[in-house]
């Protein structure tokens, strides 16, 4: 009796992942039909990409050079990144207040910033550069924007959620001795939630300045437009250099906001 | 000697704080290390992004008459949008062509990311493997995506090829971290108990590591889904990758056609939010 119990749960398993299995190689069949994509040029390109890579992707004397422009390039995508988050971390925070459950003033104001939130974070910071792009042109604003509303959808959605999990109990224990609403939010919500808050803006620098590179090559701005400029140009040489500031920045970034959630959390 | 100097030294600050306190209006307030690394880093923080603002380079733009424009700009995009340079037919497949892309790139780095997070996990492997993965990934996931297609293209040529590959490997680097440490947050009793009856190393990530995270690699994939078809959009238009995103930059950055950049949003909103509830849906099914 045990016996076959223990052998139909893994009959059942078997076709769990058999038929499961199925589905994703249907799913894959039909994706590779639409998209044209060649398996094996996908497979044999990539040691030849690496191969191309190892040849000709590499700093040399002459691009050394361009650093100070680099530099000057990667100094302003980094202070757009920065700037871009902490100003949406500012919106997103009031936003969160509103959409989090403990917090909230009423369910009118909790659905709309929480549907609010989630129209901005689907749509994607492409898509806002072009919007951008219309008004303010090659600029630096146009970036600003375009990661400032992304970041926005994403910070409220992770402050909603942070400001849920983290502050439910200690606001229970505020409105039970009579807590306005303002003493709640600033002796519990934030203190409570400020970690993790710090920890979100910390990861969406890093990811911004990885989008501020993206939409440098749509708007022709910053650090991507001046990648694109070498690429194009065919001087590999020296967009490599460009690379490898950006991998150093992203490593520094990534070092730092490591060192600090070590510190908080 | 390090523990007793800074036990001394938390009582020095207790005593301290008691005289502070008594008499006084009382604070309650976390106070400590913790407590000065947040108002260093929002301090930190607010000064970048102050000084970034007094720096940048606006190029003498009129600032009231963009916001304006822009708004205008926004109202015209949303509420009269409408297809003009490709028919709603062309529209869907090259809707579908993203979509496509993004499914397949999350399948291959799932396939990947899988073998590579059983190898880099602590549990799991041997740690000097561990610690080589862990670092050639983040090496990885520090370029963006779009620099990737774009060295890819070099060779591979400008298409889905270079677009998959480049869009692969940014998933790989973000699942394999995500992979290896759901492994990590695994029971030991398991693992121990089955290397104890004898079990191999694959009889143990078959038997008890994949099934007991199964949901949570689930939902860590079907969020790199949502995340990868959005970056997809943002590739076909900023490296020409193909798919919607390619129309959206040519509609914005080629025919300055407003109410097309409009009509092709609300097609990547609409699928986007539909991902987003199945993401959410699965997420608390399977791990609540």
């Amino acid at each position: 009796m045990v016996k076959n119990e223990g052998l139909d749960i893994f009959a059942v398993r078997r076709r769990q992942f058999f038929i499961a299995g199925l589905i994703i190689a249907a799913i894959t069949i039909v994706s590779t039909a639409i998209t044209q994509y060649d398996p094996v040029k996908g497979i044999t390109s990539v040691p030849k990409a690496l191969w191309w890579m190892f040849r000709n992707f590499y700093p040399n004397a002459n691009a050394f050079t361009r650093l100070p422009n680099i530099l000057s390039k990667l100094h302003e995508t980094f202070f757009l990144a920065v700037a871009s988050t902490t100003t949406a971390a500012v919106l997103a925070f009031f936003f969160g207040l509103m959409g989090s459950k403990t917090t909230k003033v009423n369910d009118a104001m909790c659905k709309i910033s929480r549907l609010v939130a989630s129209v901005f974070r689907n749509i994607p910071d492409a898509v806002w550069a072009m919007i951008f792009l219309f008004s303010f042109g090659q600029n630096v604003l146009t970036g600003f924007f375009a990661l400032f509303f992304v970041t926005f959808g994403v910070l409220a959605r992770a402050f909603i959620e942070t400001i849920d999990e983290a502050s439910h109990a200690s606001v229970e224990a505020l409105q039970a001795t009579g807590a306005s609403y303002f003493q709640i939010v600033f002796q519990a919500v934030i203190p409570s939630s400020i970690p993790q808050v710090i920890s979100w803006i910390l990861y969406m620098i890093e990811t911004n300045i990885r989008g501020a590179t993206l939409i440098g090559i749509l708007t022709g701005t910053g650090i991507g437009h001046l990648f694109l400029l070498y690429y194009r140009s065919l001087n590999y040489n020296t967009a490599s250099l460009v690379v490898i500031a950006i991998i150093i920045t992203v490593f520094v970034i990534e070092f730092i906001s490591n060192y600090v959630r070590r510190l908080i959390l | 000697m390090e523990s007793s100097s800074t036990i001394s030294l938390n009582t020095l600050k207790k005593k301290d704080d008691a005289i502070k306190y008594s008499g006084k209006k009382i604070r309650i307030a976390a106070v400590g290390g913790s407590q000065t690394a947040i108002n260093m880093t929002l301090f930190v923080l607010v000064a970048a992004t102050v000084y970034g603002f007094l720096t940048f380079d606006y190029k003498s733009m009129d600032f009231l008459r963009a916001v304006s424009l822009t708004l205008g700009n926004i109202k015209t995009m949303f509420i009269e949008a409408r297809l003009s340079h490709i028919t709603l037919v062309e529209a869907f497949k090259e809707l579908s062509i993203t979509l496509g892309l993004s499914i397949l790139t999350t399948i291959i780095a799932a396939a990947i990311a899988l073998i590579l997070g059983l190898l880099s996990a602590r549990n799991l492997s041997n740690p000097k493997i561990g610690n080589v993965i862990k670092a050639v990934v983040a090496f990885i996931r520090a370029v963006p995506t779009v620099l990737w297609i774009l060295i890819f293209a070099v060779s591979a040529g400008l298409g889905s090829v270079a677009a998959i590959i480049g869009l692969s490997f940014h998933a790989i680097g973000y699942l394999v971290k995500a992979y290896s440490e759901t492994f990590e947050e695994i029971d030991y009793g398991v693992i121990e108990a089955l290397k104890a009856s004898g079990a191999s190393w694959w009889q143990i990530v078959f038997q008890a590591v994949i099934p007991s995270s199964a949901s949570y690699l689930m939902a860590w994939t079907f969020m790199r889904f949502e995340i990868n078809f959005m970056v997809a959009v943002a590739m076909g238009a900023a490296a020409g990758a193909g798919g919607i995103g390619f129309d959206l930059f040519m509609a914005g950055g080629f025919y300055f056609d407003v109410r097309e950049v409009g009509f092709i949003t609300y097609m990547i909103l609409g699928v986007a939010l539909v991902l987003e509830v199945i993401s959410t849906n699965i997420k608390n099914k399977l791990l609540y």
